[in-house]
């Protein structure tokens, strides 16, 4: 697990310069929240100075600061771009500040519910608990553990993105299996501050996983990938590099679609865990991939994580997400993501600005190309 | 009744959301305690309220309000200056001017632009790297996020500064509110459709430029944009003698083959210690030119190299891409020296002969107040003149050193004064010292213009107070 950073010996070290707001190249805005809300408080620099005028009693704690805490969707833009030596850290902090804030009881109210929700059903909304009978593919030592995540199992359209990516699966013959009662394994409690439970989510699953011999997990889901991968230290692979990797090897047949790709990069994936090359290789291999402006470690949040996608702070007109699908409709006619968060958000944000684009999965695409 | 100290009154709150919509006013605690300072050493001072307009509109709207209510009003561009000058010194209302973020025009061939108050440096010159890439706009050292519009304004320089002057010199035009609401424009764009020059018109810009939001806000700013080349390279002459600098500078000058010229000094790292750098930065449109110019600046510096009072250092490939970075990232960095997430500067507007004695009475004070320093010189015009910034880094977290940093500053300012130069973008304090040096008749004149521009006394008061 991570380890909490000892943040009263950090923050104080911001300048509050704003290089974090920005990508490389200074032609946007970056950091989502400071691209919704505009106040100097909603980016990291601003953040950092309210978490020490917070430790130093100068502001109290109140709902208005949890939620200029919690807007931050931990995208690591900051860290990418702040030229201080600390960079490393910056999310970090906030992570830590917000445990503290946990410790003491201080969180705004729909983060309460999230963690209320998922302490005691398992996932943020409160829906019952069975979550995956339906795939049929109960885990009996298989190659791979297939973990949905949170989002894939109970939002409709990211749902729909699961079952392409299963109907992959056994076109090709992988072997995996699922848990049909599947415990969310923790990743945005973690980075909301709930460590606690997210111990707790993380001990659940691990016993689970020992006493059925689960080795290798596969994810459509970055955030569930980070978890296992960095702090549960497990062999995680995700769906996108295994799809990679079946196309390269010549095990998955595929054609190319004729539609004008876009990859939006998810934060868990591209800027947390550096997978930049596959997802690009594997769309340049079945269609045409045109880059947005933003793209790799200059990607655009679509504002969903560090549970964003519940809390919706990051929401309404000026969301990162509708600014993110303009960016994409002016570029190509799919919008391809590789996070159920992100499918989410984005395709919700399509409707709401009323656009002709299309957001699909990198499965969903993969199986067109398939078919085709 | 002019303006004194304002306390809010809970009315305003829902005028300002009248305006410009609830989401975009604040008088929660947090954004007025994040509103109260900059990064710099001067103690915060607490709003009423925080606003971020989105049109001119909105802005005339705001000033009359503050009109109505006869409360101060401090627009607000990128809070960098580090002197506190956005702070609201007897409260009110800030105007983050950043939502007015439009990029209106760019004219390619009578080179300029004409942007809305908040577009940062960043902004426009991604905007012209991607759309014109044959323009450029003289960029500061300061972090991207500051505004071309506040950064003229408070007369800032630039990677073109050598050139043109100070960025204030490069604007065309603008469109102000006044401090009574009346929105009006000056330049060729009061007459014309475009914003090419402030000549040949009364030059009213000059009640704007410099006087810190105290005459009015700007809302739109017509700027300069410049050619730019294919080719930069970065050479730096090194001296052991600060004597011999201000004659580097001015035979560099006399070649009129440099675009920048910039001097840096500071004891770490080690190898840096006891010696001056003189940074020069040319551009040209093929290898030819550049190298013709590069050697037409070896030449006239050549007798410093044969009597080995001087010599080019040598750049690794990093070195010059740290260099060649507009802005330049590095400098931001100084303010971790302390680990202590601070620094500010005095950054006095001199004569380049007075390099020396500069240099003389900055080492002076640093070695009597055991602050940490570094000195960075920017020379402005052909060696017209130079800022000459003497910067001390300050932990935030120790109160102490951050009284250290601010005598440093105030000794700086004061000491910059007495050799006759002016210290720039002046904190509150030092505007006080700049005034008991001026010339009585402009002294008055500064304070008849304040009372008739702004009879209420709501913009920024606090700022160029002539008492």
């Amino acid at each position: 697990m991570m380890e909490k950073v000892n943040y009263a010996e950090i923050v104080h070290r911001c300048f509050r310069c704003g290089y974090c707001k920005f990508p490389s190249d200074y032609s946007e805005i970056n950091c989502p929240s400071y691209a919704k809300y505009r106040f100097e408080t909603y980016f990291s620099g601003g953040r950092m100075w309210l978490i020490r005028a917070w430790m130093n009693n100068e502001i109290e704690w109140s709902e208005h600061l949890g939620e200029i805490m919690y807007s931050c969707s931990t995208c690591r833009n900051c860290v990418e771009h702040c030229v201080f030596k600390f960079n490393e850290q910056l999310v970090d902090v906030f992570i830590a500040a917000r445990s503290d804030m946990v410790e003491r009881g201080q969180v705004p109210k729909k983060v309460g519910e999230f963690f209320s929700n998922l302490a005691k059903f398992g996932n943020p909304w409160g829906y019952a608990a069975r979550r995956l009978e339906w795939v049929g593919r109960d885990y009996a030592n298989n190659e791979f553990l297939l973990h949905a995540g949170c989002v894939a199992t109970y939002d409709d359209r990211a749902k729909r993105s699961l079952k392409a990516l299963l109907e992959l699966l056994d076109a090709v013959g992988v072997d995996y299996g699922v848990f049909s009662d599947e415990i969310c394994e923790g990743n945005e409690a973690m980075v909301m501050g709930e460590f606690g439970l997210f111990e707790q989510l993380m001990e659940q699953n691990r016993r689970r996983f020992e006493e059925r011999g689960v080795k290798k997990v596969l994810t459509p889901d970055p955030h569930a990938f980070n978890a296992f991968k960095n702090y549960y230290g497990m062999d995680a692979v995700h769906h996108t590099q295994l799809l990679w990797n079946l196309v390269n090897n010549g095990e998955l047949k595929v054609r190319r679609v004729k539609e004008k790709l876009t990859y939006h990069d998810p934060c868990f994936l591209g800027r947390w865990n550096g997978v930049y090359k596959e997802p690009r290789k594997l769309l340049s291999r079945i269609g045409s991939l045109y880059e947005m402006p933003r793209n790799r470690k200059d990607s655009f949040c679509c504002g969903g994580g560090s549970g964003n996608f519940y809390t919706d702070y990051l929401g309404g007109k000026d969301s990162p997400a509708r600014i993110r699908v303009k960016e994409a409709a002016e570029t190509a006619e799919i919008l391809v993501t590789s996070c159920p968060v992100c499918l989410m958000m984005l395709d919700n944000a399509v409707s709401d600005e009323g656009l002709e684009l299309e957001v699909r999965d990198i499965s969903e695409v993969v199986l067109e190309a398939l078919k085709s | 009744m002019r303006c004194q100290k304002f306390r809010g009154v809970v009315e305003m709150y829902e005028e300002l959301k009248a305006i410009v919509g609830e989401e975009n006013v604040s008088k929660e605690p947090e954004e007025l305690y994040i509103y109260s300072s900059d990064p710099g050493t001067m103690p915060p001072v607490k709003p009423d309220y925080v606003v971020m307009p989105k049109t001119t509109e909105e802005v005339q709207k705001i000033v009359l309000l503050a009109n109505k209510h006869k409360v101060p009003v401090v627009p607000m561009g990128g809070a960098l200056s580090l002197s506190g000058l956005v702070r609201p010194l007897r409260g009110g209302i800030v105007v983050d001017m950043k939502r007015m973020d439009r990029i209106i025009e760019v004219n390619e061939r009578a080179r300029y632009a004409v942007v809305e108050a908040g577009v940062s440096e960043g902004r426009l010159k991604a905007y012209l790297d991607k759309k014109y890439p044959s323009l450029r706009i003289s960029t500061p050292d300061a972090p991207p996020i500051a505004t071309v519009t506040a950064n003229a304004l408070i007369h800032g320089s630039g990677r073109l500064s050598q050139i043109y002057g100070f960025h204030s010199e490069m604007v065309t035009g603008m469109e102000v509110v006044l401090p009574t609401g009346e929105v009006c424009r000056v330049g060729s764009c009061s007459v014309s459709p475009y914003w090419f020059s402030r000549s040949p018109l009364p030059d009213l810009a000059g009640l704007f430029i410099g006087w810190f939001g105290r005459t009015g806000i700007v809302t739109k700013l017509g700027i300069k944009l410049f050619p730019k080349h294919r080719y930069r390279d970065v050479m730096i002459f090194v001296t052991e003698n600060p004597s011999y600098v201000s004659d580097v500078i001015w035979k560099v000058a006399h070649t009129e083959m440099a675009e920048d010229i910039t001097v840096w000094a500071q004891p770490k790292p080690e190898w840096a210690e006891g010696f001056q750098h003189t940074t020069i930065y040319v551009t040209a449109d093929s290898e030819e030119e550049l190298e013709f110019k590069e050697k037409i600046i070896r030449n006239a510096l050549m007798d410093y190299i044969k009597q080995k009072e001087g010599g080019f250092l040598y750049l690794t490939p990093a070195m010059k891409a740290m260099f060649l970075q507009e802005p330049m990232s590095q400098l931001v960095r100084f303010a971790d020296v302390r680990k202590g997430g601070g620094f500010e500067y005095v950054g006095a507007i001199l004569p380049v002969d007075l390099f020396d004695v500069a240099y003389q009475r900055g080492l002076e004070i640093v070695e009597r107040l055991g602050v940490d320093w570094a000195f960075s010189i920017r020379i402005i015009g052909r060696s017209h003149c130079m800022m000459f910034a003497y910067a001390y880094p300050f932990n935030r977290a120790d109160e102490e050193d951050v009284e250290r940093a601010r005598k440093a500053l105030h000794e700086t300012n004061k000491a910059v004064l007495e050799m006759g130069g002016i210290p720039w973008k002046a904190e509150a304090p030092a505007q006080q010292l700049i005034l008991e040096s001026m010339d009585e008749g402009a002294k008055r004149l500064i304070k008849s213009v304040i009372e008739m521009l702004d009879p209420n006394g709501v913009m920024n008061p606090g700022n160029w107070e002539v008492k």
